[in-house]
């Protein structure tokens, strides 16, 4: 990544839009602290306070929190187990808790709670799952990779108003998605390219200039000029 | 109905009670008389209770118990029967002979409980012989607990038999404590229409050596198994894993599957074998060794766990 400059506001929806290979991802990765996503420049300061010598969980810890394109399997452990992870630093969570995070993501609560994240579960219910994990702990920021992939066009309408659930309780939201449904819900969007933030602005007018300048630009090598 | 009363006021049973409740075990189901139930401390049987359809048959030997366990014919027994396995003193010697036999169209659940909670010099031997009668079913689980000191040797032996429409199901698990020296040897002739499982999972610490060989020899039409291997191995253990699957038949069908997650300086060795003579058979393997999967442990970092904890619910999730 390079010239990446991005400012994200308390409770505000922002969406990363971009091409495969734009960088999304590793910005997303960066923010978060993973092993061989650290930066060797620039800072990233999180309310106040520049993360660089912190760890994921020192980052966790501080409200940041990501949830993965693909979600991790993990064997053995259940649903309930793994929704009740994130809560710890908020004191705790209750059975109701769960299962209404749950609901939140259209599972219902009697099907998944008993089942095991690692189960033979779709795509598409891996990554409720994953979303629900970080419904239950309440983040101040969270980093959502592509929360729409392998999800139908009717869920889409929920994932939408997950995102704005999370910013009613009070996280703000950094979105990195393809889809125009969720940017139009954004307060704010990014457009990457080549590992750069090439505009940032209203998430309707970043989201036509994706879709009439991007998408039908097949040198990705020098990336679209802006005005 | 046989019954031997667990006499509540002897030391040693209180002291086996206290390790099989340690164990994970319910000590109220040693008690009630309306469970199947079977206590062997040392070479003691200090109790037997054995319910319509079940006979025990006991013989206590200088270092251990002679045991017949048989579900008669066409019994499906509705609870499970409880065996409880165990020396509390720091050593000693186990030697157990089990013959049991699942006569035609029976079924039955075993829940075997091993208890060695303050092992430091203690052998442990089973030399099994099981028969599963046609059409019969057999869910065996072993839970072993041996405390923290690792001196032990656990050497179970067992064949099976599964006749024509059999089923056996067997989850082997050693998770608390230190293994020790575990030499797990189990192998299973199946005969047609049978269906044969066998999970084992161990959690090898410190200077643990764990060798299991599990091997499955599909004879009948459609006989049909899987071998599943769940081992965790830390610090200097070791492990070897071989897992054996013989298909003979037509439409027999067999799969083993090794995952084995090491950490420190830990060995481990997976050697998944599939035998087939028969065109009409299909055997397949999978076997994994690695370190904990890093997405999983950055995932959980992400929600605010160290990595050490992350990496003991990933692996404590794999042996459950």
């Amino acid at each position: 990544m390079r010239g990446v400059n991005l400012e994200l506001g308390d409770r505000e929806i922002h969406s990363i839009i971009g091409a495969n290979g734009a960088g999304k991802s590793t910005l997303a990765y960066t923010l978060m602290g993973l092993q061989g996503y650290e930066h060797e420049e620039g800072s990233i300061i999180f309310n106040g306070e520049d993360l660089a010598a912190l760890s994921i969980t020192e980052r966790a810890r501080k409200g940041i929190t990501l949830a993965w394109q693909e979600p991790a399997r993990f064997e053995g452990l259940k649903v309930r187990d793994y929704l009740a992870i994130g809560a710890r630093g908020n004191g705790g969570i209750t059975e109701e808790e769960i299962k209404e995070a749950l609901r939140k993501v259209d599972l219902k609560p009697e099907k998944y709670i008993n089942r095991e994240v690692g189960e033979a579960l779709s795509g598409g219910e891996r990554k409720r799952i994953e979303l629900a994990s970080i419904i239950t702990m309440k983040p101040k920021l969270a980093i959502l990779d592509e929360p729409d992939s392998g999800i139908d066009v009717v869920s889409l309408k929920e994932i939408v108003a997950l995102i704005q659930t999370l910013k009613e309780n009070g996280s703000s939201v950094l979105v990195i998605t393809h889809r125009e449904e969720i940017a139009a819900a954004s307060d704010k969007a990014s457009l990457m390219c080549e590992g750069m933030i090439l505009r940032s602005g209203d998430p309707l007018e970043i989201s036509e200039f994706f879709k009439n300048r991007c998408i039908p630009c097949d040198n990705r090598v020098s990336p679209p000029k802006v005005k | 109905m046989t019954q031997i009363a667990l006499n509540t006021l002897s030391r040693e049973a209180e002291d086996i009670t206290a390790a099989y409740t340690a164990a994970g075990g319910d000590a109220a189901v040693l008690h009630n008389h309306g469970l199947s139930s079977l206590v062997i401390s040392g070479n003691k049987v200090l109790s037997a209770n054995a319910t319509e359809g079940i006979v025990f048959e006991k013989k206590e030997t200088e270092h251990g118990v002679d045991i017949k366990l048989t579900i008669k014919k066409g019994y499906k027994i509705p609870l499970p029967v409880h065996l409880c396995f165990g020396i509390v003193p720091k050593d000693g010697l186990q030697d157990i002979k089990m013959d049991f036999v699942a006569e035609e169209d029976s079924a039955v659940e075993l829940i075997a409980h091993c208890t060695f909670p303050n092992a430091e010099k203690v052998i442990h031997k089973m030399d099994a012989k099981m028969l599963i009668g046609k059409n019969a079913s057999l869910k065996y689980t072993e839970t072993h607990f041996h405390g923290p000191h690792g001196g032990i040797q656990v050497l179970p032996k067992a064949h099976i038999r599964i006749e024509e429409g059999g089923s056996y199901y067997t989850n082997f698990s050693l998770i608390s404590g230190r293994v020790g020296y575990l030499e797990f040897d189990y192998s299973v002739d199946a005969e047609k229409d049978s269906i044969c499982e066998m999970v084992s999972k161990v959690y090898g610490k410190a200077d643990d050596k764990i060798k299991i060989l599990e091997r499955i020899s599909l004879n009948g039409e459609n006989a049909r198994s899987v071998i599943k291997s769940r081992l965790a191995i830390t610090d200097n253990a070791e492990s070897v894993f071989r897992g054996i699957t013989e298909g003979h038949a037509p439409g027999a069908r067999g799969h083993v599957d090794c995952m084995e997650v090491i950490q420190g300086n830990a060995k481990a060795e997976a050697i998944p074998v599939v035998r087939v003579d028969n065109p009409l058979a299909k055997v397949t393997h999978e076997a994994a060794i690695g370190c904990v999967d890093k997405k999983e442990v950055e995932t959980l970092m992400a929600r605010g766990l160290e990595e050490d904890e992350a990496i003991d619910i990933i692996v404590k999730g794999m042996l459950a």
